[in-house]
């Protein structure tokens, strides 16, 4: 127990990013409200945003940014800043993000102008019809 | 333009039309068609002369904004992704003839956001058969898959349901596909293909590399809708406008599929995708049941173009096991179906269009008869039911036969018996749409106010590349010998 107790709090990070997924994964297959479906998928992406940027972090490292010459002169040491990285990924995956919310929200429009619901069970009900 | 980096131009050309046609379509429909069709038709001359350049000198290399490798993307064109540009070049200029027909007439006054849509939807596919970097990958799938969200919802009635299910199932893929990145990143430090099939085989951490694998290709198979991921597709694909699906049918499955066979070759290696037999074996067996389901499943519709939907499933099912064999037959026999497929897809789905165009619907019942009304259709139709079905010389019959020896050769007879069944369940789903279209009724007698209509052929627009399409299914069938010595065997890893 005291082992497993050690190995949750050591790579915390890692634990906290997959329960987020669980809990997006969870409302995208469980949930009948398309809203809440979606809100799961922003969830989903959100845990491996954090997943990166956690991978980036350095213990005792500072913010990646160096002076020019002095760089030039000496060079940088890696170990004394974070990595920047996953930081620049996880900037393009929250555009890529965004911009798949946007065009699901407004995709829904057009199913509740079509059905008059965003519940699933009642547009299944509509459809049958 | 620099004749060196010719290949960037295929994939910049139609990205800059589709700001122009945007921007000078809104007002006048005249630019539409000859931005269209002209982007396109550079991009079929450039990208062939890039897979001649590729072949005589070897692969090309293409550094953006001068940052090099490792650090910088790198586009990379190889046999094979020289071979794939090609084939989106073809298959997109083809469908484009007849999806500005058929939008005309489904989407009028919004001709230029669906060809916006569609032409940076091609510049994605272009752009993913391209690059060499694994995050820059994420990226352009889902610069792909938003804009077909986009051209999906389009359609009418069901078609935003379907496209809202779409972008579930999608970005669920692509998020996988980004935590095995993730995975390979912490890993080898580095985001470059070649890079990392450098670094990952020399450090021992099967379990990590194992769990990174398995993401990405998860994610993958979700995108290519593979057995029993792919629940999305047929509904996706059924309810888009009809020009969207002639393009989109033939190439989004197939560039996956593609990127698939790069990831396994370029990124991972072989030897460590396919280190526990177990897991081909079950992907072998997964690969079995797609194609016997989406078979039985094509079987039970009643409208060609779903019915349609659900052999794509299958085919899907063909190319996955083929790679999974872990032979050199299997991989030559799947990368040749990839470009088999897109072709075969592209004849049937041109056929759909031009039916939809003349009467709405391609339900079993209104087709009864339509041989007669639609002949050359008809006949294009028929050539494609063939290659689908296997019969020589069309192109369908050499890839299945590569299929067939890898799957003896691999001892997976699974997987040879499904092939063998779907090609008769084949048989039989296209067999009984020609009795129906060329013999008229139904087996109740019952008389169809269709049914005794005089000749209404689809308009030249859509009969053109329709029968271009046909020549090309016997064409490439006829050139399978050269395309597998000259392009495809480059790619089979030595002692494979």
């Amino acid at each position: 127990m005291e082992m497993m107790v050690d190995e949750v709090v050591a790579k915390y990070n890692y634990w906290i990013y997959v329960v987020l997924m669980m809990i997006g994964f969870y409302a995208m297959i469980g949930k009948r409200n398309l809203v809440k479906k979606l809100l799961g998928l922003n969830i989903f992406q959100t845990a491996i945003i954090l997943f990166f940027v956690s991978t980036g972090v350095k213990k005792g490292g500072g913010i990646p940014i160096v002076d020019k010459y002095q760089a030039l002169a000496g060079g940088v040491d890696a170990a004394s800043v974070v990595n920047p990285l996953p930081h620049v990924l996880m900037l393009t995956a929250i555009v890529v993000g965004v911009s798949v919310t946007g065009v699901a929200l407004a995709v829904l429009q057009r199913v509740y102008r079509e059905y008059g619901t965003l519940e699933e069970d009642e547009i299944l009900e509509k459809v049958q019809q | 333009m620099t004749a060196s980096s010719l290949h960037l131009f295929v994939l910049v050309v139609p990205l800059l039309s589709a700001l122009a046609v945007n921007l000078l379509g809104r007002n006048s429909r005249q630019w539409i068609a000859p931005l269209v069709l002209g982007s396109l038709t550079f991009s079929v001359f450039a990208s062939l002369i890039v897979l001649v350049r590729v072949i005589n000198q070897g692969t090309l290399r293409y550094t953006v904004g001068n940052w090099q490798p490792p650090f910088g993307i790198e586009l990379v064109v190889d046999p094979l992704s020289a071979l794939m540009m090609v084939l989106i070049a073809v298959v997109a200029l083809l469908a484009s003839f007849s999806s500005l027909k058929s939008v005309e007439q489904e989407l009028p006054g919004r001709e230029h956001l669906f060809f916006t849509l569609y032409l940076i939807l091609i510049a994605g596919l272009f752009g993913l058969v391209l690059t060499g970097d694994a995050f820059n990958l994420y990226v352009l799938l889902e610069i792909t898959s938003i804009t077909s969200y986009g051209l999906i919802a389009m359609g009418r009635g069901r078609a935003a349901l379907s496209s809202f299910n779409y972008i579930i199932m999608g970005s669920i893929g692509a998020c996988f596909y980004l935590l095995g990145v993730g995975y390979i990143y912490i890993l080898t430090g580095t985001l470059n293909m070649a890079d990392i099939a450098r670094i990952l085989p020399t450090l021992n951490a099967p379990v990590a590399t194992a769990t990174a694998i398995s993401f990405s290709l998860v994610g993958l198979w979700i995108k290519m809708a593979f057995f029993p991921l792919h629940t999305w597709l047929p509904n996706a694909y059924g309810h888009a406008p009809t020009g969207a699906t002639t393009m989109m049918a033939p190439l989004m499955t197939k560039v996956t599929v593609y990127l698939m066979v790069r990831v396994i070759l370029s990124m991972y290696t072989p030897e460590q995708v396919f280190t526990h037999a177990w897991i081909t074996s079950s992907v072998v067996w997964a690969a079995a049941l797609a194609i016997i389901c989406g078979s039985a499943m094509a079987l039970a519709q009643k409208d060609l173009r779903r019915m349609l939907t659900y052999v794509i499933v299958a085919e899907v099912g063909y190319m996955v096991g083929g790679v999974f064999l872990a032979n050199a037959n299997g991989l030559t026999g799947s990368i040749l179906h990839i470009v088999n497929d897109a072709l075969m897809t592209l004849c049937l789905f041109l056929v759909v269009a031009a039916i939809i165009y003349r009467q709405g619907s391609v339900s079993l019942v209104s087709l009864q008869g339509i041989f007669h009304r639609m002949p050359v259709t008809m006949a294009a139709f028929t050539l494609g039911a063939f290659a689908m079905i296997g019969v020589p010389p069309t192109c369908g019959f050499f890839s299945k036969w590569y299929l067939i020896l890898g799957g003896v050769e691999a001892g997976r007879w699974e997987f040879v018996i499904a092939l063998v069944i779907s090609s008769l369940v084949n048989a039989v789903l296209f067999f009984r749409i020609i009795e129906l279209a060329y013999f008229g009724s139904l087996a109740d007698g019952e008389h169809h106010e269709h049914a005794a209509s005089e000749r209404h052929e689809a308009p030249w627009w859509m009969l053109k590349p329709l029968v271009l399409t046909a020549i090309l299914l016997i064409v490439v069938g006829l050139s399978t010998g050269p395309l597998v010595d000259n392009v495809i065997r480059l790619m089979i890893p030595v002692g494979f």
